[in-house]
């Protein structure tokens, strides 16, 4: 796939949008896709799968109604037949004076292309090594490792184009490669367990060495965790898990949930949301962002968003419909999750200006607290309509400044809208991650940690 | 879906370098799914996919390979891709003739939800938001959705196995927002069951809808949820997926195998309270995660797994029970023919015991009422697990008294079985959950009676 086929498939889309009736405005987005995963266990590769995906996902708007219809190939009879089934499906839906396809709004798209063609010229035997490598270093990197049940190549790339009978026709391409591992570290009567990753580009950016660290780390430095005794404490984020919060926060400011009241930042854009050294933003057009891209889900250039600007709520992230019904224009952040669904508003590379310190240094100044290296229920656990939060946790307690003992089986919890109010640190660590955010050391006081 | 000697061509090129084993695994799906939300249809979606998935086996290592194209060249592609991969050399098995599997289906389909007319389906989702918004007016948000789906699938593998299964399976869902002076508090109900559009004959669904909304109202006055250690009543159905994840991953041979379970070792031992019998089936009719085969071909199964608090089995696939010389329990399952099966839960439920569920909550003095358990996860090598509470109440002096708002359970999951020392007879299946492991995403369906665990840990705000 080192051929570059975006043109084939913006011919591909337009072809499909050209086809729009008198009164109609027909879209679609094609995508092509290719995955590897390489899974060692014990010396041996466990499974080597490799899948080719296309598809097309095609949405018709007709007198204010519109209709979706998805299909799992690129053959011509198949994409027809969906153009049909999107059109039979916009006549039964609500009309909607502000549905609408994005047309081109004279944004310059940034000159992003987080694609490198050294994945594609990557040989299988190479991926095969990297995961029994990764696996036999993890294992035999500490005497406490007593398994490594996950561990793992992966890599994908994906070209998409989508196209509108209102004028668009745009592509994007990206390539994403890493390896993980998941120990268990312990004897038989006592089991913790801890991962690590590295991300890159192409497998010359992947980082054995820290995927390996990180997993005996994680595992080992829990052995002999409890359960804490309730307290109120303050809180010291991982980055990866305040990367994971910050996707999570990024929920509530997208614009559509605002206009249909589910958003617990609605009507107060404006207002002191957070504490005034916070400034958060969405910008796309960082490349050095894993959801980095030149163009949003709709076609439109992907711009830089100032969502919470020191302290105060600025707006919202909005897709050409959002913005319509709200009375602004697109913010370029549409996102899909591919051919079978169409757009929403979304973030794709949320950060918050960096402070100047580093973990060891939030860690000395708080004197006291815990660190969270990792959380569960995330997902179930906060409700982004609410507010609430409450989740699980395992990691160190921090006292005199510094790690302590490990706990486990603890849940911290609080409200969205009181963390915000409750930041004592932002570290200067700040790492690109693959989530929709940025992580760094983030810092948050009055956290309700429960244990025994 | 595909022509026998088809089929049996294209296992002997997977195997024709070699390799103990080979599979051929098509589906076709088909779905259709429609939302309502702020009061307007927004859309209507159709869907469909058909491929195959190609594996081959050779030692302990598994190609696997698929593709959209059911030509005989494109499905030899795949398996010599897949072979490749396998790194196939020498020896192996053939791939003889077929047996057909014969699995009768636990679901009779009555009305093929694709001969529905979409405007039957809308209606339904309108009938859902007025029913919602008419229960009060502090209910300032609906959404409603519907969705079916039809799956068929084909598998044939070098064993000669070759079973098909044709299975629809319906869901509808309600989610209400409700607005008060203390911010806002949401309210889901929902129904998902192995069936056709008769679903809607049994199920009324302003009755989902009415139920929603009070989730959300009952939660707007609600106090925070306490934080500690306290004892938990479940009601029946309300919290099933809390063995689904305390227990359920943990009894999954791929977990067990790998020494990433609590449970590995201990079959044979006491695990639980003799109160306890947990069991995965397939067979329910109707039930969410029920089937004729699994996505190996291998008919559908009752497994207890703890019996009287005893360990006495574990889910296994195909590949896993290969390896320990002994059956598959009919538990391999994919997401689509672009993954390939691993051990997974159909539907996993804890039995009945001869308990009244009015006397637990009577004999608990303090404590919290659990209704509705959300979403969750587990950490099968450390048993610990996490799930949001979604309707809850404190237990005092024996009574139900104050709704608290959402907080996480947290607890460990050999450490509750043992400590369940109540169980009602009451027994009832829980809400359509989709269980993810691995990034594959499978219908899982759970339930249970009404149950006391005398000790879990509340995650809330309250000191």
């Amino acid at each position: 796939m080192s051929a570059d086929r975006r043109a084939d498939l913006v011919e591909l889309a337009t072809r499909v949008a050209t086809q729009a009736k008198p009164g109609e405005q027909v879209e679609a987005y094609v995508a092509r896709s290719r995955d590897t995963v390489v899974r060692a266990f014990e010396g041996e590769v466990e499974s080597l799968s490799q899948a080719d995906d296309e598809g097309v996902g095609v949405r018709v708007i007709v007198d204010h109604r519109q209709g979706f219809a998805w299909a799992g190939s690129l053959d011509e009879d198949v994409i027809a037949d969906t153009l049909q089934e999107a059109r039979d499906n916009a006549a039964f839906a609500t009309p909607d004076e502000f549905l609408a396809l994005a047309e081109p709004d004279g944004v310059v798209a940034a000159d992003i292309d987080p694609w490198s063609d050294l994945l594609a010229d990557f040989p299988t035997d190479r991926k095969v090594e990297l995961a029994l490598e990764l696996e036999r270093r993890v294992r035999e990197g500490d005497p406490r490792i007593r398994k490594v049940p996950n561990a793992a190549y992966g890599d994908g790339s994906v070209e998409a184009a989508v196209a509108s009978s209102t004028g668009i026709a745009t592509a994007a391409r990206r390539t994403v490669c890493s390896v993980s591992a998941y120990a268990l570290a312990g004897d038989g009567d006592e089991t913790m367990t801890g991962g690590g990753y590295s991300v890159g580009r192409d497998p010359g950016e992947l980082d054995l060495d820290r995927a390996t660290d990180d997993a005996i780390l994680r595992a080992t430095r829990l052995l002999g965790a409890r359960k804490p005794a309730s307290a109120r404490v303050v809180v010291v984020f991982d980055p990866e898990i305040a990367s994971d919060v910050l996707s999570i926060l990024s929920g509530t400011l997208n614009g559509e949930a605002v206009l249909k009241g589910r958003s617990l930042f609605a009507d107060r854009v404006g207002e002191d949301v957070s504490v005034p050294f916070l400034t958060l933003v969405d910008d796309p057009t960082n490349p050095m962002a894993y959801g980095a891209s030149s163009y949003d889900a709709e076609g439109l250039a992907c711009r830089r968003n100032v969502l919470i600007d020191n302290g105060i709520l600025q707006g919202f992230l909005y897709d050409t419909y959002a913005g319509r019904r709200a009375g602004v224009a697109s913010t370029g952040s549409a996102v899909r999750g591919g051919f079978k669904g169409g757009p929403g508003p979304g973030a794709r590379a949320i950060s918050v200006t960096p402070g100047t310190k580093t973990q060891q240094e939030i860690l000395a100044e708080i004197g006291t607290g815990l660190f969270v290296q990792s959380v569960t229920g995330l997902h179930s656990g906060v409700n982004p309509v609410s507010g609430d939060f409450s989740v699980g946790a395992e990691g160190l307690m921090i006292r005199d400044g510094t790690f302590a003992e490990p706990v486990r089986e603890v849940t911290i919890a609080s409200t969205l809208q009181r963390m915000l109010k409750e930041i004592v640190a932002i570290g200067g660590d700040v790492e690109w991650l693959p989530g929709l955010a940025a992580g760094m050391t983030l810092a948050i006081a009055d956290i309700a940690m429960s244990g025994a | 879906m595909i022509d026998e000697s088809v089929v049996q061509r294209v296992l002997g090129a997977a195997l024709r370098t070699g390799g103990d084993f080979a599979e051929v695994f098509v589906e076709d799906r088909r779905v259709s799914s429609a939302r309502l939300d702020d009061g307007r249809v927004e859309e209507l979606t159709s869907g469909r996919e058909r491929g195959a998935g190609i594996r081959v086996v050779v030692g302990e290592t598994t190609g696997f390979a698929h593709t959209a194209d059911l030509s005989e060249a494109s499905l030899r592609a795949a398996a010599e891709a897949a072979a490749a991969a396998a790194r196939a050399g020498g020896g192996g098995a053939n791939a003889a003739g077929f047996t057909h599997v014969s699995a009768p289906s636990p679901t009779l389909v009555r009305i093929q939800p694709e001969d529905v007319a979409k405007q039957t389906k809308v209606e339904l989702l309108q009938r859902a938001d007025e029913a919602t918004r008419a229960v009060s007016g502090s209910i300032k948000q609906v959404s409603v959705g519907y969705a079916d789906n039809r799956r068929r699938i084909l598998v044939a593998n070098s064993d000669g196995v070759w079973a098909e299964d044709d299975v629809v399976r319906t869901r509808f869902g309600v989610n209400a927002v409700a607005t008060g002076d203390a911010g806002m508090q949401t309210g889901n109900m929902s129904v998902g069951n192995t069936i056709g559009f008769e679903l809607f004959d049994e199920q009324e669904i302003e009755e989902l809808a009415r139920e929603a909304a009070r989730r959300a109202l009952l939660k707007l006055n609600a106090r925070p949820a306490p934080s500690g250690t306290m004892p938990v009543v479940i009601k029946s159905g309300g919290g099933a997926v809390l063995f689904h994840e305390a227990c359920g991953h943990g009894l999954e041979a791929d977990a067990v195998l790998k020494q990433a379970s609590v449970f590995h070792g201990h079959l044979g031992e006491q695990v639980a309270s003799p109160l306890v019998t947990i069991v995965d089936t397939a067979t329910s009719e109707h039930q969410w995660g029920s089937a004729a085969i699994d996505d190996e071909g291998h008919p559908a199964q009752h497994n207890v797994l703890i019996e009287n608090g005893v360990l006495v089995g574990y889910m296994w696939d195909n590949l896993r029970a290969r390896t320990e010389g002994r059956a598959s329990s009919g538990n391999g399952r994919r997401e689509s023919y672009k993954s390939l099966p691993m051990v997974r839960m159909t539907n996993t439920y804890l039995e009945s015991g001869d308990g009244d569920a009015d006397d637990i909550v009577r004999s608990t003095p303090n404590g919290i009422y659990c209704a509705g358990l959300g979403g969750g996860s587990v950490n099968t090598a450390t048993g610990d697990f996490v799930f949001g509470m979604t309707e809850a109440y404190l237990i005092e002096n024996g009574e139900i008294t104050e709704p608290i708002r959402e907080g996480n359970l947290i607890g460990n999951g050999p450490e509750v079985l043992k400590h369940i020392d109540a169980v009602a007879s009451d027994f009832d299946w829980g809400w359509p959950g989709m269980c993810g492991k691995q990034g594959q995403s499978v219908p899982a369906g759970m339930g249970q009676p009404t149950l006391r665990v005398t000790e879990l840990t509340i995650g809330g705000t309250a000191a």
